[in-house]
């Protein structure tokens, strides 16, 4: 994308009196949208909305062959697909580096947070197992497309059934149980996704101020047993540095959003 | 028509020229210069249109006029079994059959040396998807405010058996009795009504497929009137 430096400089004239383009204060994020059951064939699904930003997120379920360090595992794979369709500045063709860091960073954070109780998945040791996919679309762009694939991803896990399972014929047919996937609430892990510009750190950056920033840095966080923060995976991304104060600056607003969102996002995922 | 059909009553309590319930909505992809959703029965297609902007690279250009380029995708979730995600020799053709038909709607004559992207993806498929995706892409392209010659509205026509049928969901598709299912994507031009796609799936008589053919363009143009409706905001 190119940027006017008109647009730079006026962005950053704004930050100096704690304003931005679209009236948030630095640490407000978008109004949040959410819809579950937007794909009828997938195990589950849903789209969610930070503005005008938008992801799908499906979940699909089929039997496979586990891994020989894992046989009683359940398999997950995580992809994310920047469309053309969700912005002018993506074009078609393989992944490009962009979707495959986002795809893995949400792959990490679910896996690494035990969210999906794998051991659960297995259908005969050693055989056969589930395998989880969950792929994550944009379909509109404008900004902060992590922490919307990140949420669109919860929620469409939470809103997931298992499919039945046939022994006889050892295939999964297309319907459904009422049974949900084996989730872990307390692993609830989202993401927050924190860019520096000039001297402030934002969160829930538009494209433009996602365009002009020095770094970002990505944090997933959930409340643990003892209803502790607990941080589940850390992506810095761009060429800019993070000095001690900042860090500092970072890890006290995450451990203040979480407590703002945790309720509020927790609603979104089951429901209440 | 020689001999009764098995297939009486559609799976769906449908008559036989009855359109799945539509509904239309345009500005879903507030990036895009231009997008549509279409929605009938549980079929869902969404289209953004891009452009006309640039072309790259150069030598694909085409100094007298735009060119049009459509991508059709389905998501992986869209249907029973997990789509790969990513292009596959379906999609590849439905993209082509695709930008045929809608060629016939845009006129870029103004507008040497550039492109028109519309992509169409598909969130949720029950049949009928290259049709869904023309009708949704036909709205996305005259949100944009690209020069229009005329539109478009595409529905598949289906033969069960012996049974003529309109807009043909998954489980029509499937159906194995008798002479079993043929299936008929046509896409109708709004204004000259010629045929803009028109491809065949199956065994069928010539004067089943003139009746095919009629019920297809009856069909069209009611979906087109939602379109339009859609377009000037008069629904809901």
């Amino acid at each position: 994308m190119i940027m006017p430096k008109i647009l730079q400089d006026r962005i950053i004239a704004y930050l100096k009196q704690g304003k931005r383009f679209d009236a948030r204060k630095t640490d407000e994020y978008r109004q949040i949208e959410v819809k579950t059951g937007i794909s009828n064939n997938a195990e589950g699904s849903a789209s969610v909305k930070f503005g005008k930003t938008e992801v799908y997120a499906g979940v699909k379920l089929s039997a496979a062959e586990p891994y020989s360090d894992g046989p009683e595992d359940g398999t997950f794979t995580c992809s994310m697909e920047l469309s053309p369709m969700a912005s002018a500045d993506y074009e078609l063709g393989p992944p490009g580096i962009e979707s495959v860091e986002m795809g893995r960073i949400i792959d990490r954070g679910i896996r690494e947070s035990k969210f999906i109780d794998f051991s659960k998945l297995c259908i005969k040791s050693g055989e056969k197992v589930w395998a989880v996919y969950l792929d994550l679309y944009a379909v509109n762009n404008d900004g902060n497309l992590l922490d919307v694939a990140a949420m669109a991803a919860l929620v469409a896990l939470a809103n997931a059934k298992m499919p039945v399972y046939n022994e006889k014929e050892e295939k999964v047919e297309h319907e459904h149980t009422n049974e949900g996937l084996p989730l872990n609430k307390n692993a609830m892990a989202f993401n927050m996704t924190f860019h520096k510009i000039d001297d402030h750190i934002i969160v829930d950056p538009s494209k433009e101020e996602e365009e002009i920033s020095d770094y970002r840095i990505s944090l997933a966080a959930c409340y643990d047993e003892n209803e502790k923060p607990r941080i589940t995976s850390i992506q810095k991304g761009k060429e800019g540095a993070i000095t001690a104060e900042e860090m500092e600056k970072i890890l006290n607003l995450v451990e203040l959003k979480l407590k703002e969102l945790h309720p509020k996002i927790s609603k979104f995922v089951w429901g209440k | 028509m020689a001999g009764k059909s098995s297939y009486t009553k559609r799976t769906d309590g449908r008559k036989f020229d009855e359109l799945r319930p539509i509904d239309a909505k345009i500005g879903v992809i507030p990036e895009a210069d231009g997008s549509a959703m279409y929605k009938s029965g549980n079929t869902i297609a969404i289209a953004a249109v891009f452009g006309p902007r640039t072309l790259h690279p150069q030598h694909m250009q085409n100094p007298q006029k735009g060119v049009l380029r459509i991508n059709y995708d389905m998501m992986s979730f869209s249907v029973p079994d997990r789509k790969k995600p990513g292009p596959n020799r379906r999609s590849q053709e439905i993209s082509k059959v695709t930008e045929w038909a809608l060629s016939q709607c845009v006129d870029l004559s103004e507008f040497p040396n550039t492109v028109v992207d519309v992509f169409i993806t598909i969130p949720q498929a029950d049949a009928g998807t290259r049709v869904a995706g023309i009708n949704a892409a036909v709205m996305a392209l005259a949100h944009a405010g690209v020069p229009m010659k005329e539109m478009a509205a595409a529905v598949a026509v289906g033969k069960m058996d012996k049974t003529i049928v309109v807009d043909v969901c998954k489980e029509e598709e499937d159906y194995e009795e008798g002479e079993g299912a043929t299936d008929i994507p046509v896409c109708y031009l709004s204004r000259s009504k010629k045929l803009a796609l028109l491809q065949l799936d199956g065994k069928i008589g010539v004067d089943e497929l003139k009746e095919a053919l009629e019920m297809g363009k009856i069909a069209c143009e009611k979906i087109n009137e939602i379109q339009v409706k859609t377009l000037k905001g008069e629904t809901k």
